[in-house]
């Protein structure tokens, strides 16, 4: 295949996988994966380097639209990011001793499991009741502007959420995915923090956490510049675009479809880390 | 109360100056990465590409100290490669300007977990790990 031509067809993927991501809220990076490795026959290791770049592009961009909302807690995206940078290194270093065919099959379930979790109806669990002590030590409860005034949450489970981002953060640098699916669970479910501020406050972490896991990928030559370059081109148009349809358009019906081709990419994933081939 | 419309105002302003930096930062690595596309693909378009087997050491720029060699020879890829550096270097920017609107608060808890933070990244920059 020709540079050119090469360049073309990432390029159209990854304007697509932007477009999608940003529309569904499931990021760039569980596109562009499958795209590379299954569609273009590129090793996993280049295509997670180019994923985490995608990842930090769709996250700092949508992020400059959401921080004009002022909902983002910056103090519980920088308490939790002590576990997610440190995990997201952990991660990296794991990726390195272990088989790239069990890289891809986990990359197949932490997909399906996203595909899940985007059609998985939210529940709001928040409320005002400041019984956390670790919450009220690290100053993590907070307050956000709606119609009916400034509305006070309560932080929970600290310790629990804490954890979860340990989690979400080994798996963002093993696989060079923003794991957005696992720190929504970690605020949402466990920390018990309104949509409106996980949302944005998770996304503050994304960029953050790929961050610190880009710059050990550079490193081990996992970046390479041919294929970053349509792919961090295409993400940003992509996903500049779908911010912009996003506030105009109902995305319930492209939600199923998406969940759909998400889980027929996630079981080509499994069966290829499965088989070798 | 008032006060706390008062502190609500204060991190309106802030994070206002910080959509402003990522957004910034999204532009400016998007036209330097695209800058560094024409200049790869005007000259070696028609060269062949395979990625189908990781060869890290065949990885051009993978280091800083190489991007800013390839930089002063105007080669393409290095070029890209310093748009991608300006768009990791996004957020940790993000970090750092936290962590004076904390100082600036008078918040010194949050200034040294910011400072974790920085510092955890910061490793990343110099740790080399085997392939």
């Amino acid at each position: 295949m020709t540079v050119l031509l090469f360049t073309i067809i990432v390029l159209i993927g990854a304007f697509l996988a932007g477009l999608l991501g940003s529309l569904t809220g499931l990021g760039g990076g569980v596109i562009i994966i499958p795209l590379l490795t299954l569609g273009l026959g590129v090793d996993i290791h280049y295509a997670i380097g180019a994923s985490i770049i995608s990842v930090i592009a769709t996250s700092s961009g949508s992020a400059a639209a959401y921080v004009k909302e002022g909902i983002t807690n910056v103090r519980i995206g920088m308490f939790l990011e002590v576990a997610t940078t440190l995990s997201a290194i952990v991660g990296v270093v794991i990726a390195s001793y272990i088989k790239a065919d069990y890289i891809i099959v986990i990359f197949g379930l932490i997909l399906l499991f996203s595909a899940f979790m985007m059609l998985k109806k939210k529940i709001d669990h928040s409320n005002n009741e400041k019984t956390s002590v670790l919450a009220n030590y690290f100053k993590l409860n907070g307050s956000y502007p709606t119609e009916n005034g400034i509305k006070q949450y309560a932080v929970h489970h600290v310790v629990g959420g804490f954890a979860m981002m340990f989690v979400a953060g080994t798996l963002s640098g093993l696989l060079g995915i923003g794991s957005g699916a696992l720190k929504v669970i970690g605020m949402d479910n466990i920390m018990k923090i309104p949509f409106k501020v996980s949302t944005t406050t998770s996304n503050f972490m994304i960029g953050v956490t790929a961050a610190a896991s880009a710059l050990v990928y550079l490193h081990k030559g996992q970046i390479d510049p041919a294929i970053a370059m349509p792919v961090t081109i295409g993400v940003i148009a992509g996903a500049t675009i779908g911010a912009k349809i996003l506030i105009k358009t109902k995305t319930d019906k492209l939600k199923v479809v998406f969940a759909v081709v998400v889980t027929i990419l996630a079981l080509q994933m499994i069966y290829k880390g499965l088989t070798g081939s | 109360m008032s006060k706390q419309i008062k502190h609500y105002l204060g991190d309106k302003d802030v994070q206002v100056i910080l959509g402003t930096l990522l957004r910034v930062g999204v532009i400016l690595s998007t036209a330097v990465v695209l800058l560094g596309g024409i200049i790869f693909l005007t000259t070696q378009s028609n060269h062949s590409v395979s990625f189908s087997e990781f060869k890290p050491e065949q990885t051009k720029f993978s280091s800083v100290a190489e991007i800013i060699v390839g930089l002063k020879n105007m080669d393409g890829l290095a070029i890209i490669q310093f748009g991608v550096l300006l768009l990791i270097f996004t957020p940790i920017a993000r970090v750092v300007f936290s962590i004076f609107s904390f100082l600036m608060e008078k918040d010194y808890m949050y200034v040294i977990i910011g400072t974790i933070v920085l510092c955890v990244i910061i490793t990343s920059l110099y740790l080399d790990i085997a392939h």
